[in-house]
């Protein structure tokens, strides 16, 4: 993989609960748009590391992380860099859908541009649809833009969670276990807009699904009690790894 | 998105975060002027002659002390706690574990509004009830009026307590052949004794303080009582007295009995807290 | 939130009784209730359950009854006359209503900003190890007895709001009708700020129980678009807490009005209404404190007294049911969210 074309790296990263070591020495350099998934047992680690990739993870009290992430070659843990402009380049999207309940669908998706200081009613309007139809669910809310934000069905609202973070326009978009709450329809739903995402973003999924990172993913980590086992191409990872471990995890020997 | 507009927003988040700080200054700020106003002046008035001695008169130089005012408060507590803290129990056990009907969450409506009733109403309902009936101020009508203030606190926190005590060792000594009754009375009361006794002392240093009931009930004399059916001093309306009149002998007396209120009332809270906190940390290790 | 209800075709709703069926229920619910010893204990239990409400019942008989006699002889005007006049026998208690509502409206602007202030700096700003003490020493204000904080007003406050704060106010908003008069420190205004002070700690306990029960994932959601702390709390967490805030409100305005001896020592009884803040007043509780040895049992004056006192209870009720009635929406919503 060329140095240049890194949108993300980390270096040496950590990440801690307390005294607790969740994460341990992690170095990967993802590709700008592109697929990466992140696999392992529950537990392993990788929600915690993604969590750290937007500076999410302090956002839990007694948490801390070591070590370097870069952003375009930029550490985003340096002093001077705030984690707000972080979380505004690197969107999240979490296991459970979580629009603002008491907001309307189009408040939702707006909410991370009025929070930016746009007031151009125009823009704003033209930038919701625009989310809302690459988040595939404009045609099914256009006529409904007034509604709460947990009004609609549970897949729609995790599709209505990726369209609000969409709308600001961010270079990294991080997901968390997007389908673990959904459906296998609406799980379906949610692999094909991740398969168009990522010709535009960098997408980094968490999943514990291994038909989902080989479905949707150009690349995979795999992570186990909080290192890096093996990151490859998903192909390659999938039908030729390297590690045992990581054969013994895709062919079901533990986890 | 520009940075200038970036900056204001950080801006703006600090100045958020100072205002905050500004408001928890605000709040600590008497706290610790009453404190040290309380403990300056009145610490110093404590001594043997000052928690024994009789009321002095005014304005003379007659050391005294507030001993008849301590009597008739720990008489009034008594006769409150007595009357007050079973009831409160009870009926705690009755909302908890036969409450779910519409006579229990009457019960619980009622306590509610009874816990946030002026404390002045209850002292004038104890008068009319006792202080008419047995011709004068008295302590049992201070002890009916402080009571009545208690027992929603009481019952309030055994409900809450009971509550705490997991299904699972309900259902274990029921699945024994235990009856409901006997099993609420062994298995869930002692499970729930620590949030009751907890209870029962926030109760004690509620009514502590209270002092408009006693003011309208208790009445005011100098000396020793000889019995409860009598006028007392107490320290509540002591220092309400004190602090009104224009004698400085009397200022003194009253800055003494606020410390020795305050920190019978602190320290019954802090006691409380030790106690609740010692006790989850208890559950946890067991876990 | 979605509370799942049971829907209409619930199996247990749907049968109807027939009346020969509900006395054999009620028969049955008897017999257990005398004949067990399960029973007896419930029925003891009940028993005593029920002297809350008896006493209830009993407070508000008596208030009435007392009251009786001077709303014979005043009528309406006992609510809407502004004369109080013991040796006159005319009583019109609607300056002492006007002064406790005055004095809570004043404590309550003092109080409630400064209240979310304290919850949003416990729950979301400071760390635990902060917080929490924190919390417990706003919570020890609280304990302070009412008459502590009276002796306190008389001899400490009074002095810092006669030479510093009635001076500055009058100095920058002389021009209003609520700062005219003569600076005293002993008159509306300190009783405002010591019912402020008093109040606190319920309000920002309450505020702070509503910020801790917005679910994480609502903040994450707004921290993870981008929005600062403060945007956060102001979009998301506020306008989820709103109920809360507003209930932990009406309960401490509750206090406030209901609040006796502190205001009696500071607020310089005087049985007439101003709208100057410098000015001594009178609340109804403070009325009854100050006056109620003055009225022997059995005449007109007392009852007059315990007129009042009905007044004062109507509008607390009238405070308190508002009150419960908007906090148990809000711990609906943090029971779901520990599920």
């Amino acid at each position: 993989m060329g140095e240049s074309s890194a949108k993300i790296e980390t270096r040496e990263l950590d990440a801690y609960f307390g005294s607790n070591k969740a994460v341990k020495g992690i170095d990967i350099k993802v590709k700008a748009n592109h697929a990466t998934a992140i696999i392992g047992p529950s537990g392993c680690g990788k929600s915690t590391f993604i969590r750290c990739l937007n500076r999410m993870h302090e956002v839990v009290p007694g948490t801390r992380v070591t070590g370097e992430v870069l952003l375009e070659g930029e550490d985003i843990y340096s002093r001077g860099t705030n984690p707000v402009d972080v979380r505004r380049r690197v969107g999240m999207i979490f296991q459970k859908p979580n629009p603002f309940p008491n907001a309307s669908i189009f408040d939702n998706v707006a909410y991370g541009l009025r929070m930016n200081g746009i007031r151009d009613k125009a823009f704003i309007q033209e930038q919701v649809e625009r989310s809302l139809k690459q988040a595939a669910l404009w045609d099914e809310v256009k006529d409904n833009l007034d509604a709460s934000g947990v009004s609609i069905s549970g897949g729609q609202q995790q599709r209505l969670c990726i369209a609000r973070a969409m709308a600001i326009e961010p270079e990294v978009l991080l997901m968390d276990e997007p389908c673990s709450a959904l459906d296998p329809i609406a799980t379906s739903k949610i692999e094909d807009l991740i398969f168009d995402l990522k010709n535009d973003y960098t997408v980094i999924i968490v999943t514990h699904n291994m038909q989902q990172a080989a479905r949707v993913a150009d690349w995979t980590a795999f992570m186990y009690l909080g290192e890096l086992i093996e990151f490859n191409k998903t192909k390659r990872l999938f039908e030729n790894p390297e590690e045992e471990l990581t054969e013994r995890y895709i062919t079901g020997r533990f986890g | 998105m520009n940075s200038k507009g970036f900056r204001k927003r950080m801006i703006k988040d600090r100045l958020a975060t100072v205002a905050a700080v500004a408001c928890v200054i605000a709040a600590l700020v008497p706290l610790v002027s009453i404190l040290v106003d309380v403990l300056i002046k009145g610490l110093p008035q404590f001594s043997f002659e000052f928690l024994t001695g009789t009321i002095p008169p005014p304005g003379s130089d007659e050391v005294g002390g507030i001993g008849p005012a301590i009597v008739g408060t720990l008489a009034a507590i008594g006769i409150g706690s007595l009357i007050g803290i079973p009831i409160g129990i009870v009926s705690g056990i009755f909302v908890s574990e036969y409450g779910d009907n519409l006579f229990g969450r009457t019960v619980r409506f009622v306590m509610d509004v009874l816990a946030g009733f002026p404390s002045i109403i209850i002292g004038i309902f104890a008068y009319l009830v006792l202080v008419v009936s047995l011709g004068g101020p008295n302590a049992f009508a201070g002890g009916l009026a402080l009571s009545i203030i208690m027992l929603p606190v009481v019952a309030r926190t055994t409900e809450e307590a009971l509550k705490l005590v997991p299904t699972s060792l309900r259902e274990a000594s029921l699945s024994l052949g235990v009856s409901r009754s006997a099993t609420i009375r062994t298995v869930v009361l002692s499970n729930g004794k620590p949030g009751i006794i907890t209870g029962i002392m926030l109760s004690i240093a509620r009514i502590t303080g209270e002092s408009a009931p006693l003011l309208l009930t208790v009445g005011w004399t100098a000396f020793y009582p000889t019995t409860l059916s009598q006028p007392m001093a107490s320290m509540p309306v002591l220092i309400y007295q004190f602090a009104i009149s224009p004698f400085d002998n009397w200022h003194d007396l009253a800055w003494g009995a606020s410390a020795f209120l305050i920190l019978l009332v602190l320290g019954l809270n802090i006691t409380v807290r030790i106690i609740a906190h010692g006790g989850r940390h208890l559950f946890k290790r067991r876990r | 939130m979605n509370n799942d209800e049971g829907g209409p075709n619930d199996p247990v709703h749907n049968g109807w009784n027939p009346p020969s069926a509900k006395l054999d229920g009620l028969r049955e619910t008897l017999n257990h209730l005398i004949l067990t010893s399960d029973g007896r204990f419930q029925l003891f239990c009940g028993a005593l359950a029920f002297s809350a409400v008896a006493i209830f019942a009993w407070v508000v008989g008596y208030l009435i009854e007392g009251a009786f006699p001077v709303l014979d002889s005043m009528g309406y005007k006992f609510f809407t006359g502004s004369t109080w006049s013991f040796d006159q026998g005319i009583f019109g208690a609607l300056p002492f209503i006007g002064g406790t509502l005055y004095t809570s409206a004043v404590a309550m602007m003092i109080a409630v900003p400064i209240s979310v202030g304290i919850a949003i700096f416990i729950s979301e700003i400071a760390p635990k190890w902060i917080g929490t003490p924190l919390g417990f020493l706003v919570e020890m204000l609280a304990a302070v007895p009412s008459v502590v904080f009276g002796i306190w007003g008389i001899f400490t406050l009074r002095g810092f709001m006669r030479d510093q704060v009635e001076p500055f106010l009058q100095g920058s908003l002389g021009f209003l009708p609520f700062f005219e008069g003569r600076t005293f420190g002993i008159d509306k205004l300190s009783a405002a700020v010591i019912l402020a002070i008093m109040i606190i700690p319920t309000i920002s306990a309450i505020s702070r129980d509503a910020l801790k029960a917005v679910p994480t994932s609502q903040k994450e959601a707004a921290l993870a678009l981008g929005a600062t702390r403060y945007e956060m709390v102001g979009t998301i967490a506020l306008s989820y807490a709103r109920s809360g805030i507003f209930g932990a409100a009406v309960l401490g305005l509750g206090r406030a009005v209901g609040e006796t001896m502190a205001v009696t020592m500071v607020i310089g009884n005087v049985n007439s209404f101003s709208w100057s803040l410098l000015d001594p007043g009178q609340t109804l509780s403070s009325l009854i404190a100050a006056n109620w040895w003055e009225a022997p049992s059995g005449t007109v004056q007392q009852s007059a007294l315990i007129g009042v006192g009905l007044v004062l209870f109507v509008l607390m009720l009238a405070i308190n049911v508002v009150g419960r009635i908007l906090l148990s929406r809000v711990t609906k919503v943090g029971r779901v969210r520990v599920e």
